[in-house]
């Protein structure tokens, strides 16, 4: 048994063991970090793969960015563990039937497909390029309008979950920075002589 | 058998450059210590050894001894989780840090990336220590970091990639060779990306959560942020991944804009150092810088902190992304 051999089925099992914990875990916030250790580990798989670039935007968007959120919110909410089980067993019956019809869809598509004859099974690193250059030459000349279409998808996105979120409030008093910094001593500060004991009025 | 010796080799180069690492931040974190005291005109810690050099061993010996205390509430296994993570992933970054021409354990071409992917990690070890503590300093604190962490990588990353254009690849060995010219120090990249420079410094300060940006642990108000629950070896743990990602952003910025092991000048009795000697030069007068500003510098307040990181570095480094890659573009010297 090679290196690679063994450390892919670490990975492998590390990896479907954490997903299994996903879902039977009690404690939500236990999933999330389960969720993550099965990211890291798929992370690894394909790496063994030699999709080095690929294993790396996995862990830097997916285990970075988007679980970090994701943990945020499952901490934040207050969850009662007891009300969530007992609902948990009243959806069974649909859940299951879910499941199954899902389950039977998967195996009618993945029983049926083949690899097309005319497709050439590739290498993750054709020639003598690293696989984030071959990724990349492919990326900006064959693919250029597919992936910049998927850039403005996800632009709409984003600028949509602004729009629906951010409340323009009329009576809010905000910070200025430049009218902040513009600021003089002789703006900002009033000497005045005060006799003893009167005091001055305050605005 | 090919196997086991594979194995063996691996785990020899890791523990060697583990000790040898671990015992050079005892020291590190001594001299911070010294510094921050030399600025205050304090002594700093001088009774253990000769001018306190054994002081970092003291207090490693009184950690490791002393007991660890788990809060009833608490989360436990998270709860001691949290710094192993913290400090396993600190130290992993070290795997591909070139300190010489071909001194790395693993030489792999997206070193760069895997730098950026477990640094981005590394707030994982404060959000579990924050959230298993079940006390409110804590996850206040877990949850400002998580999001000073995450606000700082956005222009970290976008910096990364100003740096990668011109060097035209990712694995930091050729990063360093790309640096290679005959002007010697003038040739590096902090003259050329100058602003860059400056902001990767900053950001790097964040990203460690280090005076000015130490938010996370802002005494006045939160006590000892997220490691307030924590005593002894854990609290060790956590300590040790803190420097040591010091250490690595320290030696990011080396590599990045500072010819990593390459002497300044390219003339004989420069050429004749050997390079990690550089690289350690330089490692600690970033390391020196840091300290400088823990100081120096008072702490920002949150708002403006978050501000600084979306609304001044962000745009700027986004902007300085299309310039550089415009003009690397039409000077006709992009790296192929």
């Amino acid at each position: 048994m090679s290196v690679a051999t063994a450390f892919f089925y670490l990975f492998s099992f590390v990896t479907i063991a954490s997903s299994a914990m996903v879902i039977t875990g009690r404690n939500p916030v236990h999933s999330v970090l389960f969720l993550i250790v099965a990211f890291v580990s798929s992370a690894g798989l394909f790496l063994l793969a030699g999709a080095e670039f690929l294993a790396m935007l996995l862990v830097v968007v997916y285990v970075g960015a988007v679980m970090v959120l994701f943990l945020f919110v499952v901490m934040m909410l207050d969850v009662d563990f007891a009300e969530l089980q007992k609902s948990a067993k009243r959806y069974l019956p649909l859940g299951g039937l879910v499941a199954l019809v899902v389950l039977a869809e998967l195996a009618l598509v993945v029983g049926s497909w083949t690899v097309a004859p005319q497709a050439v099974l590739s290498t993750p690193t054709p020639g003598n390029l690293s696989n984030t250059a071959a990724l990349g030459q492919v990326l900006y000349t064959q693919y250029v309008y597919l992936f910049q279409a998927a850039g403005f998808v996800l632009l709409t996105a984003m600028i949509g979950a602004i729009v629906l979120t951010l409340h323009h409030r009329p009576n809010v008093k905000r910070q200025d920075i430049s009218a902040q910094n513009a600021r003089t001593r002789a703006s900002a500060i009033e000497n005045k002589q005060v006799p003893s004991r009167t005091g001055v009025p305050v605005p | 058998m090919d196997l086991l010796l594979t194995l063996l080799l691996i785990v020899g180069k890791s523990l060697l450059l583990i000790t040898l690492g671990l015992t050079a931040i005892a020291y590190y974190l001594l001299a911070d210590r010294k510094i921050w005291a030399a600025v205050m005109l304090r002594k700093g810690p001088n009774v253990v050894g000769p001018w306190g050099i054994w002081q970092s061993f003291a207090d490693m010996i009184k950690f490791m001894v002393k007991e660890p205390i788990i809060p009833d509430g608490a989360n436990k296994g998270v709860f001691m989780i949290a710094p192993l993570v913290t400090a396993a992933l600190a130290l992993s970054a070290w795997a591909v840090v070139p300190v010489n021409d071909g001194w790395a354990i693993a030489d792999i071409n997206v070193g760069i990336l895997y730098i950026f992917a477990i640094s981005s990690l590394g707030v994982y070890g404060i959000i579990m220590g924050g959230w298993a503590s079940n006390s409110k300093y804590p996850f206040l604190s877990a949850l400002r970091s998580a999001a000073q962490m995450v606000s700082y990588e956005v222009s970290i990353g976008f910096v990364i990639i100003t740096v990668l254009l011109c060097a035209g690849s990712l694995n930091l060995t050729e990063i360093v060779r790309a640096q290679d010219t005959d002007y010697g120090i003038l040739g590096w990249y902090w003259l050329p990306l100058f602003p860059m420079f400056v902001i990767f410094f900053i950001s790097a300060l964040a990203e460690t959560n280090r005076p000015p940006f130490d938010l996370v642990e802002a005494e006045s108000e939160l006590v000892a942020g997220f490691m307030v629950e924590y005593s002894s070896a854990p609290y060790l743990l956590f300590m040790l991944g803190e420097y040591v990602a010091i250490i690595t952003m320290c030696a990011l910025l080396v590599i990045l804009f500072c010819g990593g092991w390459l002497p300044p000048v390219k003339m004989e009795p420069f050429t004749q150092v050997p390079g990690v000697i550089w690289f350690v030069l330089k490692l600690t007068w970033f390391f020196f810088l840091f300290a400088m500003v823990k100081a120096f510098v008072p702490r920002y307040r949150y708002d403006q902190l978050m501000r600084l990181g979306w609304k001044v570095f962000l745009p700027m480094s986004l902007v300085a992304v299309i310039v550089v890659a415009g003009v690397l573009e039409f000077a006709g010297v992009a790296a192929k």
